[in-house]
């Protein structure tokens, strides 16, 4: 498998990335030296292999029910660009 | 026969009833001022990890086996990325790839005919915030308003098989999936709040045939109703469309309540939602032993309730599919006949009276103030001819907005019937005193003079009299 300049003009796209062109050619190659190093896996047969959902063997970790004391509202809102009644205010967007 | 068949899916997102949300403390209530349920974690900001609620995994299994769904053994979390402003993290966390529940079914009946319906999967997700449009309108308003209170509220994602063929099995799935969460007690199921929120899938294609249609997703439905009307339109449109020699698009369409029509509201391009495991979050291990300890603690279900309403009361099996689709109103009848063992009299007044006015006022049964002992006083006070049906119904109102005694009722507004002959028997000789014409013509044979002679004394006595013994005792006088 190897990506093209135009993949990752998409993942920039989904990213929200602005890249310059030299940034795209230098993306895609370095994306496709991981993506070379990474094709050896599948020489192994792992039809019988579960996926891994984690890296390290936790499960079950749990939190009760319990309410716990959030943010005050000012603080929630600092850093936002734009306020008002109390919300974040965003360009319109269908 | 129409020459289309309509195939429908519907996606149902569920908010579960828990205190807190799916990855952090902050609270679920409802109604509160924007942005006051926050934190770190369900704002997304850089370096906070949330912890699963316990509580989410607990309800979110009830409601797969209540569905009759498959539990998974070994689940986890997955991201699903993608950018909106109601989306904090740019990606919500949900189930992917391994769904908690999946292949269930549920019953529904349509026009006597039962079907099943399956049930695809059933997985847990964060809720994304709200977003309010300036000026109302999405379409109109230059900015939007984003409150985060609802974001990462735990939710269930129900998605049924494409087995729907109306508008009218789609809202016959919606009532019955609404009264089993209810009855398992995993959400509030109001669709009004929000709790429970519909989209539907719906594409059509020749009747007869197998390949799917284009389908479209239609969005915005506030009501069982208006998903029924919307899948409605949207079936006919495919179906124009079709007829004309054009093809559906792919798109996502928005139901207009008011105009009563589906609009395009974006074309929907399978979106590359780059989906992978989610690493801060540990996986779901569920043991047979939890599962099964969880299987015995689900409450008879709406369907057995039923069964159980005709088979040991002898109710008709429309008063028993009314009262068991909800578990609030099956508990007050149940209630009910424990005190007044007349069961269809009991269902009589639920159906009527206090359907009646619940739904007029559009009001839960919780708000009003009628309780299970209070109809079966009344109920006893109508048998022993206390005060009339007719009365009762007022009396009724009355409990039902005040909530007390029926007896205090009946005292305080003197509704109390006549059945005093003596005072009965005065008011009967006015009334023939005052109608010389009536009697005459009762008396020359003309029948239904009486009724009107009756009508006369119940309207002297303001409805307090029995008209069964006021019809009697003229009759006796007149014949005289
Ligand atoms: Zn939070």
């Amino acid at each position: 498998m190897t990506v093209s300049e135009k993949d990752v003009e998409q993942l920039a796209f989904f990213s929200r990335l602005d890249l310059t062109a030299e940034d795209k050619a230098a993306y895609t190659k370095s994306l496709n030296t991981i993506l070379d190093y990474l094709a050896m896996l599948k020489e192994l047969d792992t039809g019988a292999v579960e996926p891994a959902a984690h890296v390290l063997p936790v499960k079950n970790v749990f939190r009760e029910d319990s309410l716990r004391q959030g943010l005050e509202r000012e603080l929630a809102l600092a850093n936002a660009p734009e306020v008002e009644e109390g919300a974040f205010v965003v360009p319109r967007i269908v | 026969m129409s020459r289309y068949e309509a195939v429908i899916g519907l996606e149902v997102h569920v908010e579960l009833k828990t205190e807190t949300k799916l990855f952090c403390g902050c609270s679920t209530e409802f109604g509160q001022a924007p942005n006051t349920q926050v934190c770190p974690v369900c704002l997304g900001l850089p370096g906070s990890t949330g912890v699963l609620n316990k509580k989410v995994v607990e309800l979110a299994a009830r409601a797969g086996l209540a569905l009759n769904c498959k539990i998974g053994a070994y689940t986890w979390f997955d991201r699903k990325n993608y950018y909106y402003p109601d989306l904090p993290k740019g990606f919500q966390i949900s189930q992917v790839f391994r769904p908690i529940a999946y292949q269930g079914y549920l019953d529904i009946e349509v026009d006597g005919r039962d079907k099943r319906i399956n049930i695809t999967r059933a997985h847990i997700e964060e809720d994304p915030g709200k977003l309010v449009h300036s000026s109302g309108s999405i379409m109109t308003s230059s900015s939007s308003f984003v409150d985060y209170n609802r974001s990462g509220m735990p939710l269930i994602e129900i998605v049924s098989e494409p087995e729907l063929r109306s508008g009218a099995e789609a809202k016959a799935y919606l009532e019955k999936l609404k009264a089993i969460l209810e009855y398992t007690g995993v959400s509030d199921v109001k669709m009004e709040q929000g709790s429970l929120r519909c989209d539907a899938n719906v594409s059509v294609r020749p009747a007869g045939t197998a390949a799917l249609g284009t389908k479209t997703e239609i969005k915005n439905m506030n009501s069982f109703r208006a998903v029924q009307r919307a899948i409605e339109y949207e079936v006919d449109r495919q179906i124009d469309v079709l007829e004309d020699g054009d093809r559906v698009v792919q798109e996502t369409r928005a139901w207009d309540e008011n105009k009563g029509i589906t609009m395009s509201m974006r074309s929907k391009e399978n979106p590359d939602y780059r989906c992978f495991i989610e690493q801060e979050v540990s996986p779901i291990e569920l043991s047979d032993e939890w599962i099964e300890d969880l299987r015995v603690t689900i409450p008879e279900l709406p369907d057995a309730r039923r069964k159980r309403l005709v088979a040991e009361h002898g109710l008709p099996a429309y008063d028993a599919g009314v009262i068991t689709s909800s578990l609030s109103l099956a508990e007050f009848f149940d209630a009910t006949l424990e005190k007044f063992p007349d069961a269809k009299k009991i269902s009589n007044w639920i159906m009527g009276e206090l359907l009646r006015l619940l739904n007029a006022r559009g009001m839960e049964l919780g708000e009003s103030k009628i309780t299970p002992a209070g109809l079966a006083s009344l109920l006893k006070l109508i048998e022993k001819g206390s005060i009339s049906n007719k009365i009762g119904k007022e009396v009724f109102e009355a409990m039902f907005q005040e909530g007390k005694e029926p007896a205090q009722i009946v005292k305080e507004k003197g509704l109390s019937q006549i059945s005093d002959e003596g005072q009965l028997t005065q008011i009967i000789a006015e009334v023939i005193d005052k109608n010389p014409k009536s009697v005459a013509d009762f008396q020359s044979g003309k029948e239904q003079a009486i009724g009107f002679l009756v009508g006369q004394v119940m309207k002297a006595t303001r409805g307090q009299a029995n008209p069964g013994v006021v019809n009697a005792m003229l009759r006796e006088k007149l014949a005289e």
